[in-house]
């Protein structure tokens, strides 16, 4: 049993103590100054900014920066649309896949430059390779943007008092160049020489035991599975992500994704800490985010190496766990474990079938979307924790008597009416659609029957879980959910929208404002906000606000189904 | 006022507060306070349930039931209601004592025609005096009207605004000219420019501020408000969301158990004490007699970085004293203080007075003919006597040392370095000469306010840097600086030094509190963030500082420091138990809600709460009644201790918010227990 837990307590220290030099490296890529990369990629940098025809040297206003950011994910997406729509006539389709319909695409599309990578269609059959690989070109740059934007908070929370907060284009091709292509490369390297294929030949076929033939799916793959792991994205090449062998092959894989999947979310903790020169309160950050996530993962090992408890009550010994929907290469404590850093990364990619985790384990897996800030999707995982940093800060700060501020900012009434709508939009959505598609399936159980695989508590998690996923732009799914429908491509496509932009917007007005304000200097009044009581509180509210909105709608799903097993 | 009675609850305070909760009910005030709008929404709805299940309606429940809860969420809001207005009745208690001294009374009008006043006077009721007018006050009188005394010099017993029976003494010119109306002249008699309207002087518009009629929120409450709205909004979502939920489920959800999961999430303790909490931080300004002119002022105070106080008064008692004699080689003491004496029979200075007291001897023993005493001039910064052929002179140390080098004569080093020595010491130095020689230094020193130390060192623990002002040499500045344990001086400092200060310290992104009382102080107040004037202060001061302290003592800024930093606590700490006691009514309520269709979430009753309806009626009750268990603590404010911002935080995260966790859960099952008798 304790072996079992090594593998993971292993991969989770070793990728955290790499994740702190990778964040001294990303700080030093923001802040602009010279790196070890700047030899060999500084040429790619200029080409990339000669062809688009950028000067990296602008400085930006926050609201610059907002527009740059739509504008590209604008085009993106119209770019998407068209190839998903017409890849059955392009190029590179050696397995004749056909169009996408016009739903799913606008699903798709979204799902991808939102860096959610839900997908209601399967690799296998609903993709050409021209269609995967814009895919993987999305994981980039969604990943790339998201991070970019991360470093304009940064970049605003440095700031004495000032308007310009650097230039978009420099942080979002340095993300992509510097971070996301040599990690990329390295991971995709480790992972063929393991068996995952890279190739734009056709499905491979023979002929088994029984002597039937068999065709196997194969293509592009290896570039792919690293970036979406890297980048947060999780959206696999194959329908069942990181679960298929061509994907995952073994224990070591498994591994090197894992780690690959929280990487970066930890670095940029680390980016922050460096480029501010508060390492404090980087570990402060860390901290409470950590300690988030193994609230989460250790009872989800617990729940899942301890079985079923329907089966135990039927006197069958589970000595592997509840294995149900796992991989017998994996085991069950490294299936949790990667249940927990995907939803909590907003990641999404998986190795085991989430529908088939204990009750238990499943709502926990579903907190991690639903807080989505403990470590987070690359580079926006900060930024939903710096909402609640503020909401914290404001709290705090009035409870030891000062108006409150965060970095000697002061925050006032526009602040908090900004945080205030972020902080809320994630139940809103989440639960806003759980309740639709609640209604639409009890009033008109007819029309709707083939949504769910399973009826009561569990198939209203099935729905949670899949705008928990959408909202918290995470992309894995509960499945058992029959999702490639109209109102499930669309709903979902919205929620995720909604979901991706608005707490990026939020939390950059929010650092662009402040920082523009006077910087109040720090004196012994002043509450440190790199302490570990500070931490408490703003675990406090996250605790508050994030999960304690879901309680009744978790009751109805995970908890009347785990209280209804052990009675 | 000072002596005004401190109990919360008085007979008639609670009947007017009674009265006015009801009158706040209308939606229309009620609007203003989103959290409990919302309630009042509920109440609303439960009220329209009731008659419809009176009508026939089977599926809600029992009719006691539903109107037991309409009638706890009724409750709720007056609580609210009650909270606001029992602060309110509060201020306009205080405001009232002090307009009882305003009341009508008897002026003795200077009449004027045209611009030329006569020397006729005529009773008139004081109401009748409009600005500009002049009156007479003689020993006896009270002064009808707030005014600037244009003639004359009494003393004046202002024990009805300020509590404090020493009479205190005001004279025309200078910055000690203003008297307020309802104070007593006991002496002399003076001529008195009214400087306000009736109604509309400082006090008036001051005691309007208080009794809350004009009374605005402040940008932090604004900022606050927004954050309830959200937190409101999120469990509108949560709440509406539940009914198609509970469809899914086949559970039907009573109205009666929405809108009571609904109250009692949103944070309707904080809600309901908001504004009671901000009149009261005004109130308790009040209470140290400080007058303030809005609660924005008050809760700037909370935030102060840097206190600019005056040295004399605020760290040392009063006036130098001399305290040493020290004569120069070759001179004989006796002469020195001859010398000394002498000099200083016309100096009407207190230190000039102070040097007759330490010398102990009657001056008219040295028989002196025909003294002819020079004044002190900016020009010569020195005075003395002149008789027969003497000239004795007694001045700074470097008007002295021109004056006896410009005769010819060399100014001896030791005294030189006893000057030096004095200065370092904190003391002044007075150098005497006679006939252009110099006979000796005179030590005057300065005496340190006891306790005023450790008041500092408080305010540093606070994080308030606190700096000197004083027209001291830097030594001797520095030296009182260090010896008081300020963290900065301005030494020789002139009005404009103040002024310049605060603005570089602004610029750093102080805030900057400041106390004066003279004309010449009026920019600098109305610079500062803070800006107390005095009392016995002129007009102009007045006007432009934001504060008035009725008592006229310079330490009161460490008071009101205080009083800021309470008034942010206090709404903090019960925001935070507000938020937290949603822990336990989610655990009462939730498991209530759905326990008759999915029996297995009986588990999830933590409390082993008796019924549905119990345990709803519980988290009603609990979340009703803690509003008026927490009035006085609103009111009087949580206590601030100086420990260090991360220290202070963990012990009231420690207190409200665990124990906002904590207590309800008590309180819940304790209720519960009760309810469950009948449901």
């Amino acid at each position: 049993m304790y072996s079992e837990i090594t593998g993971p307590l292993l991969v989770l220290i070793g990728t955290i103590l790499f994740a702190i030099p990778l964040g001294r490296y990303i700080g030093k890529l923001y802040n602009g100054e010279s790196v070890w990369t700047d030899k060999i990629l500084q040429p790619l940098d200029r080409l990339l900014y000669f062809l688009a025809g950028v000067n990296p040297n602008t400085p930006m206003r926050w609201q610059q920066h907002l527009r740059a950011l739509l504008t590209i994910n604008l085009v993106w997406f119209l770019f998407s649309m068209f190839v998903l729509m017409n890849m059955g006539w392009l190029p590179l389709n050696p397995d004749q896949n056909p169009s996408m319909s016009a739903d799913l695409a606008f699903n798709t599309s979204i799902s991808f430059i939102s860096n959610t990578n839900l997908q209601h269609y399967s690799g296998e059959s609903g993709v050409s390779y021209l269609g995967q690989l814009v895919l993987v070109l999305f994981q980039f740059i969604s990943a790339g943007a998201g991070m970019a934007v991360c470093a304009v908070v940064f970049k605003a929370m440095k700031e004495k008092q000032g308007t310009q907060l650097g230039n978009f284009y420099f942080y979002f091709v340095r993300s992509c160049t510097r971070v996301l292509l040599p990690l990329s490369i390295v991971l995709s390297v480790i992972l063929l020489f393991r068996g995952v294929p890279m190739t734009f030949q056709g499905k491979d076929q023979f002929i088994s035991l029984q002597g039937d033939t068999l065709h196997v799916s194969r293509g592009p793959s290896a570039a792919m599975i690293a970036i979406k792991q890297l980048g947060t994205n999780g959206g696999g090449f194959f329908g069942a992500n990181s679960a298929h062998p061509l994907e995952n092959p073994d224990a070591i894989t498994n591994a090197f994704e894992n780690s690959a999947i929280f990487l970066i979310p930890v670095a940029m903790i680390f980016a922050l800490g460096y480029m501010l020169k508060r390492r404090k309160l980087a570990w402060m950050i860390f901290g409470v985010m950590t300690i988030g996530v193994l609230l989460l993962l250790i009872p989800t090992i617990q729940q899942e190496m301890n079985g079923n408890p329907a089966i135990r009550s039927l006197g069958i010994a589970q000595p592997l766990g509840s294995m149900e929907g796992k991989e017998v290469r994996f085991g069950s404590a490294a299936s949790a474990f990667w249940a927990i850093t995907t939803t909590c990364t907003s990641n999404g990619s998986v190795n085991a079938m989430h529908d088939s985790l204990t009750p238990l384990s499943g709502m926990f897996a579903m907190l991690g979307m639903m807080i989505n800030a403990f470590w987070g999707g690359v580079g926006v995982g900060f930024l939903n924790f710096y909402v609640f940093i503020i909401i914290a800060v404001f709290i705090s700060g009035l409870m030891v008597g000062r108006t409150p501020e965060f970095l000697g900012k002061k925050i006032e009434a526009k602040e908090m009416k900004i945080a205030s709508i972020i902080a809320l939009l994630h139940p809103l959505l989440i639960l806003a659609g759980t309740a639709l598609s609640s209604y639409l399936y009890a009033h008109h159980p007819q029309e709707y029957a083939g949504w769910l695989n399973n009826s009561g508590n569990h198939g209203f998690s099935e729905m949670l879980y899949e705008y928990t996923s959408s909202s918290a732009n995470n992309g894995s799914g509960f499945e058992g959910l029959g999702d490639n429908t109209p109102w499930w491509n669309i709903s979902c496509g919205v929620v995720m929208l909604l979901g991706r932009f608005l707490p990026i917007i939020g939390p950059v007005a929010i650092a662009g404002i402040l920082a523009n304000k006077k910087q109040v200097p720090e004196t012994a009044g002043t509450l440190r906000t790199d302490t570990a009581t500070f931490g408490i509180m703003t675990f406090a509210v996250i605790f508050i606000v994030a999960a304690l909105s879901f309680f009744p709608a978790l009751a109805l799903g995970p908890l009347a189904e785990y209280f209804g097993i052990i009675h | 006022m000072s002596n005004s009675s401190n109990a919360l609850f008085t007979g008639p305070l609670v009947k007017e507060a009674f009265k006015q909760s009801f009158v706040k009910l209308n939606p229309r005030i009620l609007f203003r306070n989103p959290v409990m709008f919302t309630v009042e929404i509920g109440t609303a709805i439960m009220l329209c349930v009731c008659v419809w299940i009176y009508l026939g309606e089977k599926s809600q429940g029992s009719l006691l039931y539903n109107c037991i809860v309409t009638g706890i969420l009724f409750l709720t809001i007056l609580f609210a209601n009650f909270a606001e207005a029992i602060a309110e009745a509060r201020g306009k208690a205080q405001a009232e004592s002090l307009r009882k001294t305003r009341e009508e009374t008897p002026a003795k009008w200077i009449q004027s025609v045209g611009e030329i006043f006569t020397n006729e006077i005529k009773i008139v009721p004081s109401s009748q005096l409009r600005k500009g007018d002049i009156f007479l006050c003689e020993a006896g009188d009270i002064i009808p009207m707030d005014g600037e005394i244009i003639k004359g010099i009494a003393t004046i017993d202002e024990s009805a605004i300020t509590g404090e029976s020493a009479p205190v003494i005001r004279e025309a010119g200078g910055d000690k000219s203003s008297v307020t109306g309802g104070t007593k002249v006991l002496s002399d008699s003076i001529k008195v420019r009214v400087t306000a309207e009736p109604g509309e002087s400082f006090l008036d518009k001051m005691i309007a501020l208080v009794e809350g009629a004009s009374r605005q929120k402040t940008p932090n409450e604004i900022a606050l408000t927004i954050l309830l709205a959200g937190f409101t909004l999120i469990f509108i979502i949560v709440c509406v969301t539940l009914k198609p939920f509970g469809d899914y489920a086949n559970t039907p959800i009573t109205i009666a158990a929405f809108i009571s999961l609904f109250v009692c999430l949103i944070p309707t303790t904080i809600g309901g004490l908001l504004s009671a909490i901000g009149i009261a931080g005004m109130d308790r300004a009040l209470r140290a007699n400080v007058i303030t002119k809005s609660g924005k002022a008050v809760e700037t105070a909370g935030d102060l970085d840097t206190l600019l106080l005056d040295k004399t008064g605020t760290i040392t008692i009063g006036n130098r004293k001399a305290t040493q004699f020290y004569p120069a080689s070759g001179v004989g003491k006796d002469d020195f203080i001859r010398a000394a004496v002498l000099s200083s029979i016309s100096d009407d200075t207190p230190e000039g007075k102070s040097i007759l007291e330490l010398a102990a001897v009657d001056p008219s023993v040295y028989g002196v003919d025909k003294p002819e005493f020079i004044k002190f001039t900016a020009e010569t910064r020195s005075s003395g006597i002149n008789f027969g052929t003497t000239r004795i002179r007694k001045g700074a140390y470097d008007a002295i040392r021109n004056l006896v080098q410009k005769a010819g004569h060399s100014f001896p080093d030791e005294i030189v370095a006893q000057v030096k020595k004095i200065s370092s010491n904190g003391g002044t130095p007075l150098v005497v000469s006679e006939n252009e020689i110099v006979m000796g230094v005179i030590e005057l020193q300065d005496i340190i306010k006891p306790g005023i130390s450790e008041r500092f060192e408080r305010l540093r623990k606070m994080g308030v840097k606190t700096v000197m002002v004083t027209g001291d040499n830097p030594l001797t500045a520095k030296y009182i600086a260090e010896k008081a344990g300020v963290d900065d001086f301005i030494a020789e400092a002139k009005p404009e030094d103040k002024m310049n200060y605060i603005r570089k310290e602004q610029q750093g992104g102080k805030l900057v509190a400041m106390m004066g009382d003279g004309t010449n102080d009026a920019p600098a107040l109305a610079q500062a963030d803070v800006g107390v004037a005095m009392n016995s202060g002129t007009a102009a001061a007045k006007e432009a500082g934001n504060m008035v302290d009725l008592d006229n003592d310079p330490t009161k800024l460490i008071e009101i420091v205080e009083i800021g930093k309470q008034l942010l606590m206090t709404r903090g700490t019960l925001t935070t138990f507000s938020i937290a006691n949603d822990v336990a009514k989610y655990f009462a309520i939730v498991p209530a809600l759905f326990i008759a269709s999915i029996p297995a979430l009986q588990s999830m009753n933590i409390m082993r709460l008796h019924s549905p309806e119990s345990a709803i009626l519980s988290a009603v009750i609990f979340n009703a009644i803690i509003i008026p268990l927490l009035i006085p603590l609103a009111l009087r404010g949580v206590a601030y201790k100086p420990i260090g911002a991360s220290a202070l935080l963990r012990r009231n995260l420690l207190i409200y918010g665990l124990g906002g966790v904590v207590v309800p859960f008590i309180g819940i099952k304790l209720i519960d227990l009760f309810v469950s008798i009948w449901f």
